[in-house]
């Protein structure tokens, strides 16, 4: 993927926050304090303000300037997290012209474990990592078997749905959620649910 | 002096904080960073950062945080500002505000003071 598919891409993604942004909100609202999707949506709109200027960067610039953007106006805890998971990406694909799968794998792995220490949190803890981890697991294993980018980023897609549907098991040990602890229990977990919105975004792409 | 900057998703919470920790150390440098932009509730990192830029001196500015995104954005705010004397206090954010505006006021360094506040939420009131 280069610059100009990746930030055609960044877009789309942004539209698809912007148009879930009343059921992501409304998923957080039953947990947590209401203002994720909200939030996410006017990060991403101010991102989309400064793609047109990133046209000629590299990949790995454009996603550290989305990263920034991020961290900078959206104002809940999705700020820093999902900033620093782009930056993290972004960092890991520097000097890179042309994104390809193992790279956005090894990017996502940093993220991964960016957003870990950034959260301080871990997997089943009811966050994005819940979908994030399952589906770089499962995008690498077939990756490896197939070496087919749509057939990877299909599985990516399947496993954090499947993370998703395990939130929804889980009491709420981080973030704001863990305040109503064990009744959170039965509601899925709107971080969750953006990421993997954003990946089948990502996977509708390559 | 060391400086302090009080984070909170309100900014009615952050105002609060600081006038309360005013009460009794009225010259010690403390600037609220509560809410967003507009007004509404969230941590902003331009406030924070500008925050940071009114109370900062050689000794060192303390942030004192509500809870989740206060806490990230803060540290991601530190970060940005690598090179200054910057520490987050891990401790309750109003009893914290006027244990350490107090303790930089009597002349306290910034190491000490952190100190100090590691303590504070082990304090119980009712006992």
């Amino acid at each position: 993927m280069n610059t100009e598919k990746l930030i055609a891409t960044i877009r789309k993604a942004g539209a698809k926050i912007e148009a879930e942004k009343d059921f992501l909100t409304e998923l957080d609202n039953v947990i947590a304090d209401g203002d994720h999707g909200i939030n996410l949506a006017r990060g991403f709109g101010e991102v989309d303000k400064k793609l047109d200027a990133l046209a000629d960067k590299e990949p790995g610039d454009v996603l550290k300037t989305v990263g920034m953007t991020l961290v900078s106006t959206v104002g809940g805890a999705s700020g820093p997290l999902y900033g620093t998971g782009f930056m993290k990406l972004g960092a890991a694909l520097k000097g890179k012209a042309d994104i390809t799968v193992p790279d956005f794998l090894a990017g996502l792995q940093l993220a991964i474990e960016g957003i870990m220490q950034r959260g301080r949190s871990t997997k089943g803890e009811k966050t994005m990592l819940d979908s994030m981890i399952p589906a770089k697991e499962a995008m690498e294993a077939k990756w490896n078997e197939t070496q087919d980018a749509k057939a990877a980023f299909a599985a990516g897609v399947a496993a954090a749905w499947e993370g998703v549907e395990y939130t929804k098991t889980i009491a709420a040990t981080k973030g704001r959620a863990s305040y109503i602890g064990e009744r959170s229990i039965g509601h899925q977990d709107p971080g969750a649910t953006s990421f993997t919105m954003v990946l089948e975004t990502v996977a509708g792409e390559v | 002096m060391v400086g302090f900057v009080i984070v909170s998703h309100s900014a009615k919470l952050a105002e609060g904080v600081a006038d309360l920790a005013r009460m009794m150390a009225k010259t010690v440098p403390i600037a609220a960073a509560g809410g967003l932009e507009d007004g509404s509730f969230g941590t902003s990192f331009e406030k924070i950062s500008n925050a940071i830029g009114q109370v900062y001196s050689g000794d060192g500015v303390i942030l004192l945080m509500d809870m989740g995104s206060a806490v990230m954005t803060a540290e991601m705010v530190i970060e940005s500002m690598e090179g200054r004397k910057l520490a987050m206090a891990d401790c309750p954010i109003a009893e914290g505000a006027v244990t350490g505006t107090v303790d930089a006021e009597a002349g306290m360094s910034l190491e000490e003071i952190l100190e100090e506040l590691a303590q504070v939420g082990t304090q119980k009131k009712l006992q």
